[in-house]
């Protein structure tokens, strides 16, 4: 269960770039929770995920894992329990490093203890690797000791998935993890990503731009908007909840409306 | 072959080439891999010399090549702890290690600027008194420093390919992996450049056994000539697997020292030495860029020529 209590933080305090990124953000997720996120660019969307991954501090309230106050664990501890893929497919994976070095690196959170430093990756675990990258269907299990920098955008974020998923972490954070990738590469990226989530019954938190996905996906939809959370719909609402009902609470909950032409785009367009 | 290069002048390049070697492998470490440009290799190099030159004359040559990675590993260290935890620019870190470490290489040698190893036995006195036919004592500088190559890229290798060298790596190649997968990148970088510089120490200390004597200004330039042997290394092996890129790095090594022994039979002074390897360098770096241009020129007439002709074809119908 991840809580977030009274998150704040404001970039540049006291100086004319000042910028109240969150203010005052409050959320429970509970075990399983798969919760879509929507909001305009600069709502606070990745600001919160950064928060919850460590990239900073926040100046006030707490971030609790698992009954356990994380909000001042630095960044890469809490990477053995925090999954996260970015937008940009780039980042997440070493381009001059093999396949197979590349799962053995993010397989060093199984566990510290079991893998000591100097112990080479092993035959059972490349054996394990291999099936695992059979399961993404993207024929990259014959390609293990090919740079990752050779693979395509879908198939180094499929290969990203893997390696936060790998050890199941606690919570997985998604930013807009399929938006820089063509239209059926993503479909099918979202499709792993769903099989995967549901499958592990992983914790999971997703920044989409598109109206369609932010209702249909997971079982809950929140909202963003001026560093907060501003719309929490789960359960019988949010199954009767078309996008139009979703545009109407944005303007309700910020008093403007939602004027940014991607989400509207993804939204004439469907999924 | 016996007239321009004597079999005197190739096993001493060939020597030569093996000790700058494991300079030009810690640099492979920290800036092929860490892609961290560590500018305390001079004085890292002399605080090797003057380390194992000390340890040499109180007559303890093997220690002398220990503690003289040791004093390097000190060296990395700081450099490190002022990039990681005080978030000093990496190249800034090392010119600031390399300006105190001036002073530390002075005191070492007990506030001279020279020091001389002549009566205590070296590593390659030792070596040398295992036989005592004629060839071995010519030749066995050459062989007790390829076997220590050989047993140094093995480890590299091998270093490289654990859990903690992968980690290293991937430090390198893609920070924003490594904080993800629970490593602490100011932990890798750490132990890279300890690593590494450790290796630039024991050169220092096997140049001073091999020339018998330990000067303050010995390590005036290493980085660029390192540089030079790393780059014509990488040149030739850069898409290899890793063993092959360690040992790339090796032969580039050597080739440089050949090079250079080619420029000393033309005549070339040795006060020019410091140029020509600067020079090498330049010309390596640039020659990708170049190649380019060319290519680009050659693109631009050949398209140019056959617009012209698709334009007499278009006339003639």
């Amino acid at each position: 269960m991840l809580q977030l209590k009274n998150v704040r933080k404001t970039f540049n305090a006291g100086t004319v770039n000042e910028k109240k990124a969150l203010t005052g953000v409050n959320l429970t997720l509970e075990d399983g929770d798969f919760a879509t996120i929507v909001g305009s660019n600069g709502a606070g969307k990745s600001t919160m995920f950064n928060a919850i991954a460590g990239s900073f501090y926040p100046d006030r309230g707490s971030i609790i894992l698992d009954g356990k106050n994380i909000t001042f664990v630095p960044e890469y501890k809490r990477s053995v329990y925090i999954g996260r893929l970015f937008q940009d497919p780039l980042m997440g994976t070493a381009p001059h490093m093999t396949i197979e070095e590349n799962l053995a690196i993010a397989y060093l959170r199984a566990s510290k203890k079991q893998h000591a430093i100097f112990s080479r990756i092993s035959k059972k675990e490349k054996e394990f690797f291999r099936e695992q990258l059979a399961l993404l269907d993207m024929g990259m299990e014959d390609r293990m000791k090919n740079p990752v920098g050779l693979l395509s955008g879908g198939q180094r974020q499929a290969l990203t998935l893997l390696m936060a998923t790998m050890v199941t972490p606690k919570i997985l954070l998604l930013d807009e993890h399929t938006a820089a990738l063509d239209p059926s590469t993503a479909a099918k990226v979202l499709d792993l990503t769903r099989k995967i989530v549901a499958e592990r019954n992983i914790t999971c938190l997703m920044v989409t731009h598109n109206m369609n996905q932010a209702l249909e996906l997971g079982n809950r939809t929140l909202m963003m908007s001026d560093g907060r959370i501003v719309f929490d719909v789960k359960g019988k609402e949010r199954d009767g909840m078309t996008v139009e009902d979703l545009l109407e609470k944005f303007a309700q909950g910020t008093g403007k409306n939602f004027n940014n032409d991607r989400i509207l785009l993804s939204t004439e367009q469907g999924e | 072959m016996s007239g321009f290069l004597t079999m005197g002048i190739v096993q001493t390049a060939l020597e030569l080439g093996l000790i700058y070697a494991l300079v030009a492998l810690s640099l492979f470490i920290s800036f092929s891999i860490l892609d961290i440009c560590d500018l305390s290799t001079d004085g890292c190099y002399t605080l090797g010399c003057a380390v194992g030159a000390v340890v040499t004359i109180a007559g303890h040559p093997v220690l002398a090549i220990f503690a003289a990675m040791a004093a390097g590993v000190c060296s990395g260290f700081i450099t490190a702890i002022l990039q990681t935890k005080f978030g000093v620019q990496s190249i800034l870190a090392g010119i600031i290690v390399n300006t105190g470490l001036y002073t530390v290489n002075l005191g070492v040698m007990g506030f001279s600027s020279n020091l001389s190893l002549f009566g205590s036995p070296t590593v390659f006195d030792l070596f040398k008194s295992l036989s005592s036919s004629k060839a071995w004592k010519s030749w066995s500088p050459l062989v007790l420093l390829v076997i220590l190559l050989a047993a140094i890229v093995l480890a590299i290798y091998w270093f490289l390919g654990t859990r903690l060298g992968l980690s290293i790596r991937a430090t390198g190649d893609s920070p924003a992996m490594v904080r993800a997968s629970s490593i602490n990148p100011a932990f890798t970088t750490i132990v890279g450049l300890c690593v590494a510089n450790a290796l630039t120490g024991m050169a220092g200390c096997l140049i001073g056994q091999y020339n018998g004597n330990s000067d303050i200004n010995l390590g005036t330039g290493m980085v660029t000539v390192a540089l030079a042997s790393l780059i014509i290394g990488e040149m030739f092996f850069k898409n290899g697997s890793m063993l092959m890129r360690i040992i790339g790095v090796v032969i580039g090594s050597v080739l440089y020292r050949f090079v250079m022994s080619v420029a000393l039979r033309l005549n070339i002074p040795t006060e020019a030495f410091k140029l020509v390897s600067a020079l090498i360098v330049a010309a390596a770096l640039t020659t990708p860029q170049i190649r380019k241009l060319i290519a680009l020129h050659a693109q631009k007439r050949a398209s140019m020529k056959m617009s012209l002709e698709d334009e007499e074809e278009g006339g003639d119908r």
